[in-house]
């Protein structure tokens, strides 16, 4: 279990991104964290994974505190092309973060290979990553994270660089990921239909600086289908809600507005929720 | 492609031999301050073939890769350290930018005071050359490597010497090696300069001082100029080749073949 409490991170510079962010997740769920832009998303996802050193709340995974980057942990970034190293391999790059698991050169090449069978690119291992098209190279990096057998999958938008068709293509993998797998996922998006697609359960945030907006369990099917799914009428209830939820309009009870009503932010936030609030 | 840029480059060449050539039989410059070029080539020929202008070159050739060598193993471990320690960078960046326009030329007083042997004072002037060109693509290319591939390895755990090795070096080399590149370069024109200036025993720039005495053979001069421009050239194109076939990914990349 995930459990962060009072998460505040103010960066250098002075701009306050979390600002007192309690959030649990329990072993094995898929949550989808969705928010406007710029609302401090991807500073949660890299507090979590010791990117960055928040500068307040405390993290704890399995009731022990995390400081630093926490183990088994594995994160899937939006710029693959970034996050893939252009010298290695595709093979090289899957079996690069098992040197840290020890291991022969033997058992690392073939974890890599397991896992590039997963995501249905076996046929690519001895290429390089800039050979394959983006969707592929998001394949990758999603290989790459599994081949380190994580308990916990951070992605931040994983998709927000690829076209519609391989977005949901990529959906249906993490899905099918996380049904075999049995990892805790955390995946960022700014896609509203997106989080209620792949989610387990929604969590919106605030605008900069973040706090727990709204948090909606999604009763779907475990089992989903793009186009089915996409049509029950608790798949577009929820995706309204959420939408509403995210442009700040709440209807909620109990969720409190997102637009700067002051009853909505800390003592501490004035003059700096004017930044993420236009 | 290799093959049409090949051809015309000899173009090129051909042309402008072409012209100075007939420049000079033209009778437009004295025949003995500007040879024709026929000639200039069939000295440069015959060159080739002398033993004394060979131990010239292979006197050249060696104090060129001797401080070559010494300018790589001592820029890029400087250039790694002042591009992965920010406060170390900030504090040469000064530094740094004010030793590097100093012509190495305006040191040749310092280093002959400093060095009894001509050969000792030539690689010293090399290595200050060619230390500025590394250097500064080594700290710079450190410097600019992705966060992203960083964050990538340190997410999965990696300490940071881990993360520097394999992930900032093998994205700086490509850049790295180009500074190499520039730095062979800019060492030949140093080197044949001090030796003009400095003297010694052997060397192409002894071996152009030598030319100009007791008369004065513009022709030789120029054949050896020539076979000095052949050894830059040379240079140029295997340290260019050698990072087409090591670097295939950054080629690939920058061509945006993917």
């Amino acid at each position: 279990m995930l459990a962060i409490t009072g998460l505040t991170h103010t960066y250098t510079g002075g701009h306050t991104a979390l600002d007192g962010l309690d959030l649990t997740v329990p072993d094995g769920q898929l949550l989808s964290i969705v928010g406007p832009s710029g609302c401090g998303k991807s500073t949660l996802l890299r507090c979590i994974a010791g990117l960055i050193r928040p500068t307040g709340g405390t993290l704890e995974m399995d009731g022990a505190p995390v400081d630093g980057v926490p183990d088994d942990l594995a994160v899937v970034f939006q710029d693959y092309s970034r996050s893939l190293f252009p010298w290695l391999t595709v093979r090289d790059n899957v079996a690069m973060p098992l040197r840290r698991r020890g291991g022969s050169r033997a058992e690392r090449r073939a974890a890599a290979d397991e896992a590039l069978e997963s995501v249905g690119l076996h046929d690519a291992a001895r290429k390089y990553p800039w050979q394959l098209s983006g969707g592929m190279q998001q394949r990758v990096s999603i290989a790459r994270a599994l081949a380190y057998r994580p308990s916990l999958m951070l992605m931040d938008e994983p998709f927000g660089s690829v076209d519609a068709q391989t977005r949901e293509d990529l959906e249906d993998l993490v899905l099918g990921v996380h049904r075999t797998g049995k990892m805790t996922i955390l995946l960022v998006t700014h896609d509203i239909d997106e989080s209620v697609y792949v989610g387990d359960r929604v969590v919106v945030l605030n605008r900069s600086p973040a706090r727990v907006h709204a948090d909606i369990p999604v009763g779907l099917p475990a089992s989903r289908d793009q186009i089915e799914t996409r049509g029950l009428p608790e798949f577009v209830r929820l995706r309204a809600e959420v939408g509403r939820l995210v442009r700040g309009g709440a209807r909620v009870p109990g969720a409190a507005p997102a637009d700067g009503l002051p009853a909505d932010r800390g003592p501490d936030a004035d003059g700096q929720a004017e930044t993420g609030a236009g | 492609m290799t093959a049409r840029r090949i051809l015309l480059g000899a173009a090129g060449a051909v042309v402008v031999v072409g012209a100075l050539e007939a420049v000079s039989r033209a009778g437009l410059v004295d025949e003995t301050s500007l040879p024709p070029a026929s000639t200039v080539l069939k000295e440069a020929g015959k060159l080739a073939m002398d033993r004394e202008f060979l131990v010239d070159v292979g006197a050249t050739v060696r104090e060129w890769l001797l401080g070559l060598l010494l300018a790589v193993l001592a820029a890029v471990p400087l250039g790694v350290l002042l591009g992965s320690v920010p406060l170390l960078g900030t504090a040469s960046r000064a530094l740094v930018e004010l030793c590097r326009p100093v012509p190495s030329v305006a040191l040749i007083p310092l280093a002959t005071l400093l060095f009894s042997s001509p050969a000792q004072t030539n690689m010293s002037l090399i290595f200050y050359a060619c230390l500025w060109p590394i250097l500064v693509n080594t700290l710079y290319a450190l410097r600019d490597v992705d966060p992203v591939a960083k964050d990538t390895l340190r997410a999965f755990g990696f300490s940071a010497p881990a993360v520097l090795w394999r992930v900032s070096l093998p994205s700086a080399a490509p850049f790295i090696a180009t500074g190499v590149r520039i730095a062979a370069s800019v060492a030949l024109v140093v080197l044949i300069s001090t030796e003009l200036l400095v003297g010694g025993d052997n060397g192409i720039g002894i071996y152009l001082t030598e030319t100009q005495q007791g008369g004065g053979r513009t022709d030789l001069m120029l054949a050896g100029a020539c076979w000095a421009g052949v050894l830059g050239l040379l240079a140029n194109t295997a340290l260019t080749a050698l990072e087409r076939v090591a670097f295939r990914w950054h080629a690939a990349r920058v061509e945006g073949i993917a």
